[in-house]
């Protein structure tokens, strides 16, 4: 649990950066209802099997990782055979190590209908960071996009009006990028000078 | 020679037209003027400064008349980047960020934070009963003091004050509770992973139950004053429509998805802090208008009282249980005791790491300035806030702060109906179907 690894530097200044391991997938059988998801939807779509490059079970959530180019062909399916009625918006994260899929956009799905819970996740170059929306699939995603378009600069393709929601309209750059300084200022308090979060000595 | 403009009361050529700037005073030049226009189009902005949009709400209204055609929401003015700031603070500092979200359901948002973080942990199950029981118990209580301000304000918007007074009176009593568990009224940062940060003092139960009483008979109140009332039915019966098939497509959740008699709760469809243990009832109506949403919220506050009184007496049942996991790597080395320059650490337990325990010095310090390691992965984890599904998704990357957190906040998503409920109303009624939504603008922009 403590300790540091590598130079052995505990001092905190070392700036020990950990890269984040990715995942591999899954085998069957997956465990609980999860079986039952990918059996009905490579009964209900052909093209699973080129669609969905990983299957990933992780702590007792099913992650379905899809190619781009099928988001929406395959949410439809989820929302009409598969009776996954709502999106729970999307969330952008940022992998600066992994080239090639620097950008993950990740949808959790809920079935009402059969109260379930699975999560899409698509990973994208930061040079083309284009994802083909599903506000035609999932109308309340609209504001979820513009958010992740706003903190992460992945471009929903389709989207009806893709623009900034939170921050100014004539920001620059995408705040939760992980190249993309935190800021502050230094705060002095009782004669002593207290860097700002960014520039403060840290554990990582 | 430049020509003045008078900024409280003017009117300017510009390339969409005339634009009006209104502000307090007289309007009775302002309507002649408009008046004399030939336009029957005209384009509101109504906030983000407005005592009726909720805090820093901006709509954007396209009037016929006083039809209301189209409507736009800006948002943003609140928004504080806690996502990000998250990032650079460890697992256990992150707590109160949450809670600054939403601060209306504070203890919410730590909730759901707290059980994804014990789910990347894999220490869902070692959450003491009675940690559990405690939050469940804060929770209803938080419930109740988040509706009574949806049913205050939304009250004070359509022009009742009366209501406004009962519903803040009744909140009091929660504050009052709030403080005297976590010393704090608001933005406790009381529930930690792992637990929570302290157990409740001596007598709390007691107190709780003779409170539970209270609010029983003055939430009647309300009900007498609102239920029924002329004024309030025409004001809120019909208004702001939303059928199931628009709220599933647009993720809506919480009282305004149950208004369309869909009795969708997780906690009752996906349980968690063991709510599958207590007996309690799901509100709906099948009306899907603004008075359907204020009769759940009514009707909830009820069935908090229920579940509060049990949580009690499970509370009871379990004392001196634990309130942290046992795992002492995890669990915040908070051994708090009041002492004459207020609640600290107890000096046993400055005693034991400063005198004796050379170990005992350094885990607290490691824990306390480094923090707990979190294994790497990603997980969502859902509870039923005041506002509907609120999903905390969080990274962790194995370190010692979150990698990326992300808050689905049902206020959020919620907001987006407004077009939907308002385009093609009155102007009047936009107010009551903003309010039925009951957005809380800390949690919509974070």
């Amino acid at each position: 649990m403590f300790g540091a690894h590598g130079t052995g530097d505990t001092s905190g200044y070392g700036g020990l950066v950990r890269t984040p391991a990715a995942t591999g997938s899954s085998e069957r059988p997956y465990g609980s209802y999860f079986d039952d998801v990918a059996d009905d939807l490579e009964r209900a779509y052909p093209g699973f099997s080129d669609a969905i490059e990983r299957v990933v079970v992780d702590r007792g959530e099913l992650t379905l990782h899809v190619k781009r180019e099928k988001l929406v062909e395959v949410s439809k399916i989820l929302r009409d055979s598969l009776k996954f009625e709502m999106c729970m918006g999307v969330s952008g994260i940022h992998y600066p190590e992994q080239s090639g899929r620097e950008l993950h956009a990740v949808y959790p799905l809920l079935s009402i209908t059969n109260n379930r819970r699975i999560r899409l996740e698509v990973s994208v170059p930061e040079v083309d960071a284009h994802i083909p929306s599903v506000v035609e699939v999932w109308a309340g995603n609209n504001w979820h996009e513009r958010e992740t378009f706003d903190m992460f600069g992945i471009i929903f393709d389709g989207h009806p009006g893709l623009t900034r929601i939170l921050m100014p309209d004539d920001w620059q750059g995408h705040p939760q990028r992980k190249d993309y300084a935190l800021g502050g200022i230094p705060v002095e308090y009782k004669g002593a000078t207290i860097p700002a979060p960014d520039d403060r000595r840290s554990y990582r | 020679m430049t020509t003045f403009i008078d900024p409280y009361s003017s009117s300017r050529e510009t390339t969409e037209g005339t634009v009006f700037s209104v502000t307090g005073g007289d309007w009775n030049e302002l309507v002649t003027e408009i008046g004399a226009t030939k336009e029957e189009r005209i384009v509101v902005n109504m906030g983000p400064q407005h005592p009726s949009t909720h805090g820093v709400l901006r709509l954007v209204l396209e009037l016929e008349g006083e039809t209301v055609t189209e409507v736009r929401c800006g948002i943003g003015y609140l928004h504080t980047g806690i996502e990000k700031n998250i990032e650079y603070r460890n697992w256990t500092q992150g707590v109160t960020f949450v809670t600054r979200m939403d601060y209306l359901s504070p203890l919410f948002n730590e909730t759901a934070y707290c059980l994804a973080t014990e789910k990347l942990l894999g220490i869902t199950n070692d959450v003491p009963e009675r940690a559990s029981a405690i939050r469940v118990l804060m929770m209803e209580l938080n419930r109740i003091s988040s509706h009574m301000v949806a049913l205050g304000t939304g009250a004070l918007e359509l022009g009742a004050i009366t209501p406004m007074f009962f519903a803040f009176r009744e909140r009091e009593r929660v504050l009052d509770i709030f403080e005297m568990i976590s010393g704090l009224r608001m933005n406790m940062a009381y529930i930690r992973p792992g637990g929570v940060q302290q157990d409740l003092p001596e007598g709390a139960t007691q107190k709780i139950r003779e409170t539970v009483k209270e609010m029983r008979k003055a939430f009647k109140d309300n009900a007498t004053l609102l239920i029924g009332n002329s004024i309030w039915m025409k004001r809120t019966v019909g208004i702001g429509y939303l059928d199931l098939a628009g709220c599933t497509t647009l993720g809506i959740t919480g009282p305004v998805l149950r208004s369309t008699g869909l009795p969708w709760d997780l906690r009752k469809t996906q349980p968690y802090c063991g709510y599958e243990n207590y007996d309690f009832d799901v509100v709906t109506t099948d009306t899907c208008d603004v008075y359907g949403r204020f009769l759940i919220r009514m009707n909830e506050l009820e069935q908090s009282l229920r579940i509060i009184e049990q949580a009690c007496d499970k509370i009871d049942k379990l004392a001196g249980a634990p309130v942290m996991v046992a795992d002492k790597k995890i669990a915040w080395p908070a051994q708090l005791a009041l002492g004459g320059d207020g609640l600290g650490n107890s000096l046993d337990h400055i005693r034991e790491i400063m005198g004796t325990s050379m170990e005992s010095l350094i885990h607290h310090f490691k824990l306390v300035t480094e923090g707990f390691r979190v294994p790497a992965g990603q997980v969502y984890a859902a509870v039923e806030s005041p506002r509907g599904e609120l999903g905390a998704h969080i990274v962790s990357d194995g370190g010692t702060r979150p990698y990326r957190m992300h808050f689905r906040e049902p206020s959020f998503n919620n907001l987006q109906s407004t077009s939907a409920m308002c385009e093609g109303s009155m102007v009047a009624d936009i107010i009551g179907a903003v309010a039925s939504i009951d957005p809380v603008m800390g949690g919509v922009d974070r």
